[in-house]
């Protein structure tokens, strides 16, 4: 009887949020996908370019990468002190939000907002509130790939 | 003191005989401008924290709402007043300054109908001649509480909701007092109405299942039609009774459910158009990018007690219902799993 009630209970929710979801517009999808597309291409196409010219005059090519996301990271942080950074990502949405300046604006982000609680228990507690899960989960899948990795190599070894 | 199941009838007639509202920045540059009391050119209202700016936006309302009503802080018995933010933040720290008893109310954004009822029934059973309640929400700090900070870039989706900075109180007393006259745009002289506070109900939580944070409109819709079904079922009146029902910050999307679910229950689609609407839809343009409509307590309050209040002493509105609707959402129970329980309560007012 019970277990009939929660099962009802179930499918009444699944029903309103179907019935619900007739009145609520859809993102633009393919609008949103194409200003991603290329807001994050531009992004790429100028720090291929830069890196290219660092190269050019002269430095390593890891070392001219590291300059680039460097640029980026600084671009991005200041215009998320300049609280420009939301009103793009607004319109651009995952064309600035996946490259390394996505990662930026959700470190300088909560720094700003949490200045006023101070700076050790403020900006030092929330600082990773948002990059943290991106970052615990990140590393996470890149040891278990790392590991599925060693695996096939020692399989093809022997 | 009558009561019919769930609607609670003031036989000693209370009386809003004071009334103010006090907004931000966005909301003087939408359609309701003329109608709020005070429109913030700065949301910090120079202060050092939002919370701190909330606190005083909201101490402002209900200072000048006494002063309108023509009464002293120490005639003053109680005041009830919430707000969003976590253990009443804003609303304490008012009380802290006002120095007058204090009652903290939270109803999420039904906050303002929760406290305009609860104020009423403590001065309709004799226990107080004069109460102060208020509410009030900001961006700011509710967008800190429950979402991201302010400087995150994301993208919201069509269905979120723009929280209302705002505030507005209302003060509640045991006898009417003359408003004077006030001319109207024909520059003939009028006398104001008394506006009582007529009876009320107090609503249900109602869980439709809805889990998605973004979509409050259509969790709180249910409670809503919930609470308007058996209102008028107490009662014995029609919809048409009102000159205007009015719901607290459904937005876009759960005003057409509500007048969807409204339609189904047998109440006609020309009366709906004419006579509800939703705060939330009003307060800003469609323009300002504000996806669904508005939303907080600040939402109900600050239409209550500036456009609803205006309209009902010059006369223009004589009977209205409004009904503040709430998400009793937590900041942790989304993350659990949990689906978002919705409240909503109303409350009739009278102009005569």
């Amino acid at each position: 009887m019970e277990k009939e009630k929660a099962v009802d209970k179930k499918d009444i929710s699944k029903a309103y949020e179907n019935y619900a979801k007739k009145f609520t517009p859809k993102p633009k999808y393919i609008a949103n996908s194409l200003k991603a597309f290329f807001v994050g291409g531009t992004i790429c196409v100028v720090s291929m370019w830069l890196e290219n010219r660092f190269i050019s005059s002269g430095a390593e090519e890891k070392d001219a990468s590291a300059y680039v996301v460097m640029i980026l990271i600084i671009i991005a942080q200041l215009l998320t002190g300049l609280g420009w950074f939301d009103t793009i990502a607004k319109h651009a949405g995952a064309g600035v939000i996946v490259p390394i300046t996505g990662f930026a604006n959700s470190m300088v982000a909560p720094a700003l907002e949490y200045k006023k609680e101070g700076v050790v228990l403020g900006v030092g507690g929330k600082l990773f509130s948002l990059a943290g899960p991106v970052l615990v989960c990140g590393i996470t899948a890149s040891i278990l790939i790392g590991l599925i990795y060693l695996g096939l190599d020692l399989i093809s070894v022997g | 003191m009558a009561r019919k199941k769930q609607t609670i009838i003031f036989g000693n007639k209370p009386y809003i005989i004071g009334s103010y509202s006090l907004v931000g920045k966005k909301e003087s540059d939408g359609p309701m401008k003329k109608w709020f009391d005070e429109c913030l050119e700065d949301d910090t209202y120079g202060e050092k924290t939002w919370e701190k700016s909330e606190s005083k936006m909201l101490k402002t309302a209900m200072s000048e709402a006494m002063r309108r009503a023509g009464k002293n802080k120490d005639e003053i018995g109680v005041v009830l007043s919430g707000d969003l933010l976590n253990q009443l933040m804003s609303s304490s720290f008012t009380a802290r300054d006002l120095h007058i008893p204090f009652l903290g109310m939270y109803g999420a954004c039904s906050t303002m109908a929760e406290s305009l009822l609860l104020g009423a029934v403590l001065v309709d059973g004799r226990y107080s001649d004069d109460i102060v309640i208020g509410a009030s929400s900001h961006y700011c700090t509710a967008e800190r509480q429950f979402r991201m900070p302010l400087e995150h870039g994301n993208q919201r989706p069509p269905s979120a909701q723009w929280t209302v900075t705002g505030s507005g109180a209302m003060l509640i007393s045991s006898k009417s007092r003359d408003g004077g006259f006030r001319a109207d745009d024909k520059g003939s002289w009028n006398r104001l109405k008394h506006i009582r506070v007529e009876c009320g109900t107090i609503g249900k939580v109602i869980d439709a299942g809805i889990r998605d944070a973004n979509q409050m409109g259509s969790a709180m819709a249910p409670a809503a039609v919930d609470t308007l079904l058996n209102h008028l079922e107490d009662t014995g009146r029609d919809l048409d009774y009102y000159d205007v029902v009015l719901t607290g910050d459904l937005g876009y999307i759960g005003k057409d459910i509500m007048k969807d679910l409204l339609i189904d229950a047998g109440i006609s689609k020309n009366m709906l158009d004419e006579r509800y609407d939703d705060c939330g839809c009003m307060i800003y343009d469609l323009q300002q990018d504000i996806h669904s409509g508005g939303s907080g307590c600040g939402c109900s309050a600050s239409i209550f007690a500036g456009y609803i209040y205006k309209k009902m002493t010059t006369g223009e509105l004589k009977k209205v219902l409004i009904m503040s609707t709430g998400a009793l959402l937590s900041t942790i129970s989304p993350f659990q799993g949990e689906s978002i329980p919705g409240i909503a309560h109303a409350v009739s007012l009278v102009a005569e």
